[in-house]
């Protein structure tokens, strides 16, 4: 009886969903929820990545704590790597939906008469920005998961510091991480701000668009500034 | 003043259609767009050329059936203002124009410049509307308190005149801001309330069937609307729209 009421509650569930996912709108809340939960991982990120600057071995504490925390690897990550996943593809998806409802195209376009180059161009920053994350991930997340989980090499709570010192001695590596940055600012220019909208919660607009622009020029311009910092602290030894 | 128009030709739904080069002269500053395009039509008609068909009614900014999209942008350079509205002094002698129709696959061209925009229409008929019965019985409306705040939102959500310039200015041709006004007009006032659930999600289901693409907030609705609605109805949209589909 119990498990027929908790499959019957599952189907309307399901039925409920599936037919609200597949409006326009729910897309958009898609995009804004998934949005927001990346906003708030890149400023807890670029808070972890900052302690680099000051502090050693607080930061190879930390690093040590995140990578071995089941809670954080084996929950935290898997949603993280899905929200990541779900946002691009459901934007390329969109961008593919959008492009195909105007076949024929206009000889002559003015969008920049009335709209940023940035909420246009939104694929674009995009684009660039999953290229950066597969650079990232080759960098730090493919190479960890294979000290840990495929050579099973012994924990080591000091090596962090010095392996992410050591990925920014190349300058091109370097290079591609501040034009990524500056592409993530572009993008947050006009996407933190749209989350917002999309989700319908606009009563604090004025607030919610120069909070967006703080968070879309000081994040970026935190990653480069430890990026540099890196970089030119190796540059004397 | 002497201007160069390159204007969109198409003979009818199923021709290709190309931009054909035409020279007016002697165009008054003063003119309206449209009055230009009549100009320009008289010396077509007299010298045994088919003349440009585009649409027009009101020539006073309330119909909304004046739908042109001039050197990139719908309804011209100018601001809070329909095709008609515009003058030629937003122009300078020797300027080349491009003229072309509304360009979405949901309005798809008719004639050179003519679209069909139906698509607005069965938006509004999948429910925007109150059923109010009015053989005689209706409840006059200003005995309904609402608050002035209120009845304003509603009033410039109101203004909308479905000429489906936000359609042609967005880069994904949505049509969002049409339905966001139509959407608010109502939910705004008690009147409305009733049918709000079914209202918005059958009209946002109407939208996704004409096959209009998705807004990504670039705001350029906003800024081309001759009536200025503003995109905060776009966020009352996606608030009841989730508020009824949860």
């Amino acid at each position: 009886m119990i498990s027929n009421v908790y499959i019957w509650t599952l189907k309307k569930i399901n039925k409920k969903m599936s037919g609200f996912l597949s409006s326009s709108i729910a897309r958009k809340v898609a995009m804004a929820l998934s949005a927001l939960f990346l906003i708030i991982f890149l400023l807890i990120h670029l808070t972890v990545n900052t302690v680099s600057l000051v502090n050693k071995d607080v930061f190879n504490e930390l690093s040590h704590f995140m990578g071995t925390n089941f809670l954080i690897q084996f929950v935290m990550q898997p949603i993280l790597i899905f929200g990541v996943v779900f946002h691009f593809v459901m934007g390329f998806v969109l961008e593919l939906k959008n492009k195909k409802s105007r076949s024929v195209k206009y000889v002559k376009y003015n969008g920049a008469a009335n709209s940023t180059w940035m909420s246009r161009n939104m694929v674009i920053s995009g684009g660039v920005i999953l290229a950066f994350i597969v650079l990232h991930f080759i960098d730090f997340w493919f190479s960890e998961m294979n000290y840990k989980y495929i050579q099973f090499l012994p924990e080591d709570p000091t090596r962090y510091f010095d392996e992410l010192q050591h990925k920014f001695t190349n300058p091109l590596r370097v290079g591609a991480y501040v034009i990524a940055f500056v592409l993530l600012a572009l993008h947050l220019l006009h996407g933190f701000q749209s989350a917002f909208q999309s989700l319908g919660l606009n009563r604090y607009i004025k607030c919610i668009r120069t909070l967006g622009k703080i968070y879309a020029i000081v994040i970026p311009l935190g990653f480069i500034m430890i990026a540099l910092f890196h970089y030119f602290s190796q540059l004397n030894h | 003043m002497n201007l160069t128009l390159k204007i969109w030709r198409q003979k009818g739904p199923q021709d290709k259609g190309q931009m054909v080069e035409y020279k007016v002269t002697d165009i008054s500053e003063h003119m309206s767009f449209l009055e230009m395009m009549d100009v320009l039509n008289e010396s077509l008609v007299a010298k045994n050329e088919e003349p440009i068909a585009f649409d027009h009614d009101c020539r006073e900014g309330i119909c909304g059936m004046c739908s042109l999209q001039i050197n990139g942008e719908p309804h011209g350079p100018d601001r809070g203002i329909t095709t008609c509205q515009l003058h030629m002094r937003m122009f300078k002698d020797g300027d080349t124009i491009y003229i072309e129709p509304f360009r979405a696959n949901a309005f798809p061209v008719i004639k050179d410049l003519v679209v069909d925009r139906m698509s607005f229409e069965r938006i509004q008929q999948a429910g925007g509307y109150i059923s109010v019965n009015t053989s005689g019985n209706t409840q006059d409306a200003n005995s309904i308190p609402i608050p002035k705040h209120n009845a304003d939102l509603s009033m410039d959500a109101a203004a909308c005149i479905g000429c489906g310039a936000c359609v042609a200015s967005c880069k994904n041709s949505s049509a969002m801001l049409f339905v966001a006004a139509k959407v608010s007009q109502f939910a705004l006032l008690p009147q409305g309330k009733i049918e709000a659930t079914d209202r918005v999600k059958n009209m946002v289901a109407q939208m996704d069937l004409e096959g209009f693409g998705n807004c990504t907030n670039t705001g350029a609705c906003e800024i081309e609307c001759p009536k200025g609605i503003s995109i905060e109805n776009i966020a009352r949209l996606n608030r009841e729209y989730l508020t009824a589909s949860i």
